[in-house]
């Protein structure tokens, strides 16, 4: 892979795909087996029958592998549509996270300040801890978890991000 | 339980067992012939087999053989292979096939035998993850679970396994499924739901390509294993083209025989062991025309200096393998057939004039390449050189003029056999080009030999190889195919001790054939005829005979032990670093680690 031109880029992908056993395995036996990263990857039925599942799958690499890993995945059988959101237009990325957070005294003020200005929200709590709620992109979240850390960070949970494009368009037009 | 009364089949569909349904989906999908082995889990499709005569089965000794033999078939006929093997060591045993069909892209329907629905996932007995386990090995597989499906499944299969680039397809079958009754509707013409590969090129693609190439002072045509694929009119097509264009012409290892080897247009095989002219034209030429082929490493040598003054212009029914190793200047996505009848339209309507006497240069420069005589070799003492060989049985078979189909196995005697064996057509050629299954040839042979009784079927075959699948001897001797399976004998697996002299300084690591069968009384032993050439006055006279008996034979050609494949490009290399005979090896030494980690 020597001469591959470009630097790395980082890269969402959404792939609509047939909702059938082992479809998942299928796009992760292609990453694993052609040694392409995975970053983050999420899938759920996005139809009202169930037919269809949408995969969004963050990866990284030089432009040759990521067309590489677009073409790949276009040509299994039951891959409907691949979409780049990352360069075909502005599009939008979120993540839900769960966090954590044990402590007692000011530090559970402190706790409830942050996540005030971060805009998380409290899904459970005891008298010596919060679970927080956070939707937003990945910066956000890795933000808020850094901040919650020295505080009493537990336990993250995180979905990985979910992806779509900006405006009008569906993407199977 | 039986899915057939949860969801009752309507009103057109016919409702049959499972595993009638299986063979109905067979026979109406134009198979004739599948290849197989039993065991518990298939026991009610072997049930069906039995009564029935659309379809014949032949009985292979192992389950690798009958995936190389529907390979062999399918590569010689066209249409698509089809094998079935029982559940868990069925199904693995199938595994090596599988890949090499993928590797090569030859359409393969391999139908396992599974434990009933309710024991998957129970380690049942001979149970294993076969959609797990092929999935890799694969182009699309399924899992039967509902008795409504089956139908569906077996057609879709059909469409896969041949549609845009060719490819096994597996289907697994749980025995329940086989036994329950099953609505049997015959293929819709609906398309796909998801896959529907191009196959029409792009007018835009097309017609850059035909400006570049008509421009072209030192142009090349490197055409692959998907000029075989897209039918004989693709091979005939690119024939027109080439001749209309005055380019030359090299063909892969997948390709020989998609354009005719005694055209003075062809430069040979290029490649690793391809000849001197082809590689140097591919190291030299300006516009490069790549019909369906990948850019394989074994074509390409040292990637960051293959061809590199050339706009180069790709033409593959599959994207993926555009831009893959080698950055294109015109891709194009479509089936080889397509794109050279639209090359040939464009290239009529494009009235810019070729520029005759750059061309004409430029074959004066391939002649001074030509000259080298690159697979010139000296049979000089009674030792049959294996070149020697290959070369006779050409030129014998060509005397006689049969129809002759060749399969190798897989080493040096697959590239002699590449290097001395010409192809007029396509479809006679069939090798293990991008797996390199050792044991492929005889299976293959087997097959090809089912699809055309008539025709004369050579496995040029090692040794070592040979013994990989020898127990397929059995399935000749039953089914009284005349394969002839022609053994270069070195008594080295050559290849490995190739690179061994090469490449790890002579020390010949376990690659010494020792305790090797007497292969003529092996023959006999299968009810085959077992024949000897210990010497050069032996050769063709063995060469005859073999030809001449209407039954199985085993041609032992005792050949020189050390002999080389050459030229050779050594790994790591560029094209023009070839070496072309044992004088020259200073190039070999030069060979740096980073080359020697290349296999």
């Amino acid at each position: 892979m020597s001469d591959m031109k470009g630097g790395q880029r980082a890269a969402t992908i959404a792939v609509l795909v047939e909702n059938e056993a082992g479809v998942l395995a299928r796009v992760i036996g292609l990453f694993s087996g052609r040694g392409y990263n995975i970053d983050s990857l999420t899938v759920a039925p996005v139809d009202e029958t169930g037919q269809i599942s949408r995969i969004t799958v963050v990866t990284s690499g030089t432009d040759m592998v990521i067309e590489q890993i677009k073409a790949q995945l276009d040509r299994l059988v039951p891959v409907h549509k691949v979409s780049d959101l990352s360069i075909e237009g502005p599009h939008l990325t979120r993540e839900l996270a769960l966090i954590k957070v044990v402590g007692r005294g000011e530090n559970r003020m402190e706790v409830l300040r942050l996540a005030d200005a971060f805009r998380a929200r409290v899904v459970d709590a005891t008298t010596e801890s919060f679970v927080l709620e956070m939707t937003g992109n990945g910066d956000k979240i890795d933000a808020f978890v850094a901040l919650m850390r020295p505080i009493g960070l537990a336990e993250v949970s995180r979905t990985g991000a979910v992806a779509i494009a900006r405006g009008p368009k569906g993407i199977m037009e | 339980m039986s899915a057939a009364t949860q969801a009752p089949p309507s009103t057109e569909a016919l409702t049959l067992s499972g595993a009638e349904v299986v063979l109905r989906a067979l026979k109406d999908n134009g198979v004739e012939v599948i290849f197989g082995y039993p065991g518990g889990a298939v026991l009610p499709i072997y049930d069906s087999i039995f009564q029935q005569n659309a379809i014949r089965h032949i009985l292979v000794r192992h389950e690798q053989a009958a995936v190389h033999a529907a390979e062999g078939y399918a590569r010689s006929t066209g249409k698509v292979g089809v094998v079935l093997v029982t559940s868990g060591p069925g199904a693995t045993n199938a595994v090596t096939g599988l890949v090499d069909a993928l590797m090569d892209s030859i359409p393969v329907i391999c139908l396992t035998g599974q434990v009933p629905t309710h024991l998957i996932g129970n380690d049942a007995f001979q149970e294993a993850d076969t959609t797990g386990i092929t999935r890799p090995a694969t182009k699309h597989n399924y899992l039967v679970k509902k008795s409504e499906d089956l139908s569906r499944v077996m057609h879709e299969a059909f469409y896969v396994a041949k549609s845009g680039r060719p490819g096994p397809v597996v289907i697994d079958l749980p025995k329940d499924i086989l036994i329950n009754k099953a609505p049997y509707r015959e293929a819709t013409t609906q398309s796909h739901r998801s896959y529907r590969p191009r196959t029409e090129p792009d007018a835009k693609g097309i017609r850059e390509a035909v400006r570049l190439l008509k421009r072209a002072h030192r142009p090349i045509v490197y055409a692959g294993g998907g000029v075989i694929n897209a039918g004989p009119e693709a091979s005939r097509l690119l024939r027109e083209f080439v001749r209309m264009t005055g380019m030359p012409c090299t063909n892969t290892l997948m390709g020989l025989g998609a354009f005719p080897a005694e055209d003075p247009q062809f430069l040979g095989m290029l490649g690793m062991h391809g000849t001197y002219e082809a590689n140097l034209a591919m190291h030299g030429c300006d516009v490069m025309f790549n019909i369906g082929a990948r850019f394989d490493d074994r074509v390409t040598g040292r990637l960051n200096a293959f061809s590199p003054g050339s706009k180069k212009i790709h033409a593959d029914i599959d994207p993926s393998s555009i831009n893959k190793n080698v950055a294109v200047d015109v891709p194009i996505v479509g089936d080889a057939r397509a794109v050279l009848a639209a090359m040939i339209e464009a290239w009529k309507a494009d009235e810019a004039p070729q520029d005759k006497s750059a061309i004409a240069a430029w074959w004066r420069q391939i002649e001074g390449w030509r000259g080298k005589d690159c697979l010139a070799y000296r049979q000089e003492s009674k030792i049959i050189k294996p070149q020697h060989a290959v070369k006779r049985l050409y030129e014998i078979t060509r005397e006689l003029g049969r129809d002759t189909f060749i399969t190798t196995e897989v080493g040096q005697h697959q590239m002699w056999a590449a290097q001395y064996f010409g192809f007029d057509k396509p479809n006679r050629w069939m090798t293990s080009g991008g797996l390199g299954t050792m044991g492929y040839g005889l299976p293959a042979a087997m097959g090809v030999q089912i699809a055309h009784p008539d025709a004369l079927v050579i496995d040029i075959a090692g040794e070592a190889s040979i013994l990989m699948n020898i127990q397929e001897m059995g399935t000749l001797a039953q089914y009284r195919l005349p394969v002839k399976v022609f053994i270069l004998n070195n008594e080295y697996m050559g290849m490995v001790r190739q690179w061994q002299e090469l490449l790890h300084g002579g020390r010949y690591s376990e690659s010494y054939s020792a305790s090797l069968p007497d292969f003529v009384k092996l023959a006999e032993s299968f009810h085959a005829v077992g024949m000897r050439a210990e010497g050069i006055d032996d050769l063709d006279r063995v060469i005859r005979e073999m030809i001449a008996i209407d039954k199985p034979v085993i041609a032992d050609i005792c050949v020189a032990k050390d002999e080389n494949c050459f030229p050779m490009i050594p790994s790591g290399a560029a094209h023009n670093e070839m070496i072309l005979a044992p004088g020259q090896e200073g190039g070999v030494a030069g060979v740096t680690d980073e080359g020697k980690v290349l296999v």
